[in-house]
C-alpha cells in the first residue's frame, strides 16, 4: 500500500507499507527524530539547560498544591463548624466608632434570632479555662465551654452517652456538665461518668452526658472540652469585674437555618429584628452577618492573592528557564554551524533547519516540563506528608505548567532557530 | 547518451561587493560538461575556482548569466529550490569529509534521503539504499562506526557513498584527496574513476596536476575567466 502521489516510481516503493507525501517539508517525524538526537547527543548539557524549566515547573506545582491545600483546609474547618450556619458577630462592646455607646450583641439577642421563621437553632459560646476535680484527680486549665441547648445540632456535636442539657436547665443555670470524649476517659477511665460529680473552680456539677468523638476542628479540640450552660458560666466563671465591663455580651451567635429556607431572606429578617430590638436602622447595625460561604469566599480571596503572587514567581522562573534555553540554543547553533552546512549541502531547506532547532528547543523545555511535573508532584506529596499544611495537587496546575513550558520552548527557540536557518551554506560548510 | 550536456553555462558572472570595491569572482564563463565526463577544475587561489564550484554545486547563485543543470534552468532558483536541486541532482565530496560527528556511517549516508521531498522513502528503504551505497564503496562492514572510529580514507569513502545514495546527475568533489596520504589518495581516486567508468559525471576541484592529469578534461580558471578548456 502506497500513497505516493507521483506515479512514476510507484513500482520502486510498491513493497512498502505507507509513504506519506509532504509537499515542501520533510516528514515531521523526521524533524522530531533529528531534534531528539540533538537533545540526547549532549545529555549533561541538555539536562543543565532544562534545569531552569524543571525548577520552574516543579515550583509551580508545589506552590499551587500548597495554596490549594491551605484553601481546602480552611474550607473544611469552616464547614466543620456546622451546616447551614449564619454567623452574627458583634462589636463586643469595645466602644467601636460610636465611642462607648455602640449597641452590642448580647446573650438575649439569641432568643430574638431563635424566634425568626427559618431559624431552626441558635448557639452561643463563651469559653473559660478552669481547674477541674473529679474522681480523685485534678486537671488544670481545662477548657469550659458555656453554651445553649441547641449546641449539639448547630455545631454538629453528638451526645454518645446520656444527654445534653435542655432549655429549662439553661434558663435555671443548672449545674450540669457534658464531657468531651477524651476528658471523660481521662477523668473516669472505663467507669460510666453519668451521674458523677465534678468540681469546676469551686462549683460542683453533675455529669449528664458524654459527647461523641469529634476531634480537632479549626483550633478547637472538641474532645477535651467540658460543656455547661452559658447562663451558669456567666454567673460563676466570668470574673465579676469583667462582667461589669461587658455584661452578658457575646462575640458570636450561631444561627442554624432550615435547609429549605431562603438564606438571604432569613439574614434580612435577622437584620430587621436585631435593628428593631436595638432601635436602629438596619444600616446602623454594628454587626457582621455572614454565611459559611461568605467566610470561605473571604479566605479564598486571600489565598487567591497569594496564589497570584506564586504564579508570578513561577512565571519569572520559567522566563529565566526560557532564557537559559535560548542561550544554550544560540551556543549550539554556533557550535553546530558545520552540521547545519552539511545538512544544507545534502538538501535541507532553511525551513528544515529552522524546524529542527525549534523542535530541539521545544523538546528541551517539554522534557524539562515533564521532569518538573514529576518532581513537583513528588515534592507536593512529600511536603503534604511532612508539613502541617496539607497539599492538594491541582490537575489544571499540571496542564498550566506543561503548557507554559512548551510555550517557553517555542518562544525562546524561535530566535536561535532563525539564526540557524539564515546561515549561508557556503559559510556554514567553511566554519571551523 | 554520453553526448547529452549536464552542465551548460552562458556568460556566468559573479560579482562580490567588498565595501566600495566590486570584485568579479567569475567573469563571463561559458562552459559545457557532458554526461559521463570526468572534469578537473584547476586554478590558483583567487581564480574564481571556489565560486565556480559553489555555483555549479547550487550552493550559490550567479549575479548574472545562465546555468542549465540537466536541462533545468537553476540560475534563478531561490534558496528552497536550490536545496531541492542539491538534494536530487548533486552529490558533494569535500576535502574535510564533512560527515556528521557522533553519527554512524550508515546514518551519514542516509542523510540525503531524509531530506528527499519527492517520492519519500520509508526508513527501511532508506537504510537499504544507504547500505547499498556503503557496499559500493566497500564499507558495508563499517556501517555502525562513527567517523571518529574510521580512518581518513574510510571517512572519504563514507562521504562518497553519501554523494551517491540519491543517484545524482552530478558529483562535485572539492579537493577530495587534499587531506589524505598518497596511498589513500590513490584508493579514493580509483574509486572516483570506477564511478566515472560506470557512467557518472564528476567535476573535481584540485590543485595537484598529477591528480588532474588522471581526468579526461581539465578546466583552468584565472581571474574569474576560463583560460584553458581542454
Amino acid at each position: 500500500m502506497t500513497t505516493v502521489i507521483d506515479s512514476q516510481k510507484q513500482a520502486q516503493t510498491a513493497n512498502d507499507e505507507l509513504v506519506i507525501q509532504f509537499d515542501g517539508i520533510i516528514n515531521p517525524i523526521e524533524i522530531f527524530r533529528i531534534a531528539w538526537e540533538g537533545v540526547v547527543r549532549n545529555k549533561v548539557r541538555s539536562f543543565l539547560t532544562m534545569l531552569g524549566v524543571i525548577i520552574g515547573v516543579a515550583a509551580v506545582i508545589v506552590m499551587i498544591s500548597i495554596s490549594a491545600g491551605t484553601e481546602a483546609q480552611i474550607a473544611a474547618q469552616i464547614q466543620g463548624l456546622g451546616s447551614n450556619l449564619v454567623f452574627i458577630q458583634g462589636s463586643f462592646g469595645r466602644g467601636g466608632q460610636g465611642g462607648g455607646n455602640q449597641p452590642s450583641l448580647i446573650y438575649d439577642d439569641t432568643a430574638v434570632i431563635a424566634d425568626i421563621n427559618g431559624v431552626v437553632g441558635t448557639a452561643v459560646e463563651q469559653a473559660t479555662s478552669q481547674t477541674v476535680q473529679a474522681n480523685g484527680q485534678t486537671l488544670t486549665e481545662v477548657s469550659i465551654l458555656g453554651t445553649t441547648d441547641d449546641f449539639p445540632s448547630v455545631r454538629q456535636v453528638e451526645v454518645a452517652n446520656g444527654r445534653f442539657f435542655n432549655a429549662t436547665e439553661l434558663e435555671r443555670e443548672a449545674k450540669v456538665a457534658v464531657l468531651g470524649s477524651a476528658i471523660a476517659t481521662e477523668l473516669f477511665g472505663e467507669d460510666d461518668p453519668i451521674g458523677q460529680t465534678l468540681i469546676i473552680g469551686t462549683t460542683q456539677l453533675t455529669v449528664i452526658g458524654v459527647a461523641a468523638e469529634k476531634g480537632v476542628v479549626g483550633n478547637t479540640d472538641f474532645d477535651s472540652q467540658i460543656y455547661t450552660t452559658i447562663t451558669l458560666l456567666f454567673d460563676k466563671f466570668v470574673p465579676t469585674r469583667f462582667r461589669q465591663l461587658v455584661g452578658n455580651n457575646v462575640r458570636l451567635i450561631y444561627a442554624q437555618i432550615d435547609e429549605g429556607s431562603d438564606m438571604d431572606g432569613v439574614i434580612q429578617q435577622i437584620e430587621l429584628k436585631l435593628a428593631s430590638t436595638k432601635d436602629l436602622a438596619v444600616e446602623e447595625l454594628p454587626f457582621v452577618i455572614q454565611t459559611q460561604q461568605d467566610i470561605i469566599d473571604t479566605q479564598g480571596a486571600t489565598t487567591e492573592a497569594f496564589r497570584n503572587l506564586l504564579a508570578w514567581v513561577a512565571g519569572v522562573s520559567l522566563l529565566v528557564g526560557g532564557i537559559g534555553i535560548m542561550n544554550i540554543m544560540l551556543v549550539s547553533v554556533t557550535e553546530r554551524t558545520r552540521e547545519i552546512g552539511i545538512r544544507q549541502s545534502v538538501g535541507a531547506t532553511p525551513t528544515d533547519i529552522r524546524l529542527q532547532f525549534l523542535m530541539e528547543a521545544f523538546l528541551l523545555s517539554v522534557t524539562g516540563g515533564i521532569i518538573g511535573i514529576i518532581l513537583g508532584v513528588i515534592g507536593a506529596i512529600l511536603f503534604g506528608n511532612n508539613a502541617d499544611t496539607p497539599t492538594v495537587i491541582v490537575p489544571s496546575s499540571i496542564l498550566l505548567a506543561f503548557g507554559s513550558a512548551a510555550a517557553v520552548g517555542i518562544f525562546f527557540g524561535f530566535f536561535p532557530a532563525n539564526q540557524a536557518a539564515q546561515l549561508d551554506p557556503i559559510d556554514a560548510l567553511r566554519h571551523e | 547518451m554520453s553526448n547529452q550536456a549536464i552542465i551548460q553555462t552562458t556568460d556566468l558572472t559573479k560579482i562580490y561587493q567588498m565595501g566600495p570595491t566590486t570584485v568579479k569572482a567569475l567573469d563571463g564563463v561559458d562552459i559545457e560538461i557532458k554526461q559521463g565526463e570526468f572534469v578537473a577544475v584547476m586554478g590558483p587561489s583567487g581564480s574564481g575556482k571556489s565560486t565556480f564550484m559553489n555555483i555549479i554545486g547550487c550552493l550559490d547563485r550567479p549575479t548574472s548569466g545562465g546555468y542549465l543543470l540537466d536541462n533545468e534552468n537553476v540560475g534563478e532558483l531561490n534558496k528552497v529550490q536550490l536545496a531541492e536541486i542539491r538534494n536530487r541532482q548533486i552529490g558533494f565530496i569535500f576535502q574535510s569529509f564533512n560527515l556528521l560527528p557522533r553519527t554512524s556511517a550508515l546514518q551519514n549516508v542516509v542523510l540525503p534521503l531524509v531530506y528527499k521531498r519527492k517520492e519519500q522513502l520509508t526508513p527501511t528503504q532508506r537504510t537499504e539504499k544507504a547500505m547499498h551505497a556503503l557496499e559500493s564503496v566497500g564499507l558495508a562492514d563499517r556501517a555502525d562506526h562513527v567517523p571518529n572510529e574510521l580512518s581518513g580514507g574510510q571517512r572519504q569513502r563514507v562521504a562518497i557513498a553519501r554523494a551517491l545514495v540519491n543517484d545524482p546527475v552530478l558529483i562535485m568533489a572539492d579537493e577530495p584527496t587534499g587531506n589524505l596520504d598518497s596511498q589513500t589518495s590513490l584508493e579514493i581516486m580509483t574509486l572516483l574513476h570506477n564511478l566515472h567508468d560506470r557512467g557518472r559525471t564528476l567535476v573535481m576541484v584540485t590543485h595537484e596536476p598529477e591528480i588532474a592529469d588522471e581526468t579526461e578534461r581539465i578546466i583552468t580558471l584565472r581571474d574569474g575567466k576560463l583560460v584553458q578548456n581542454s
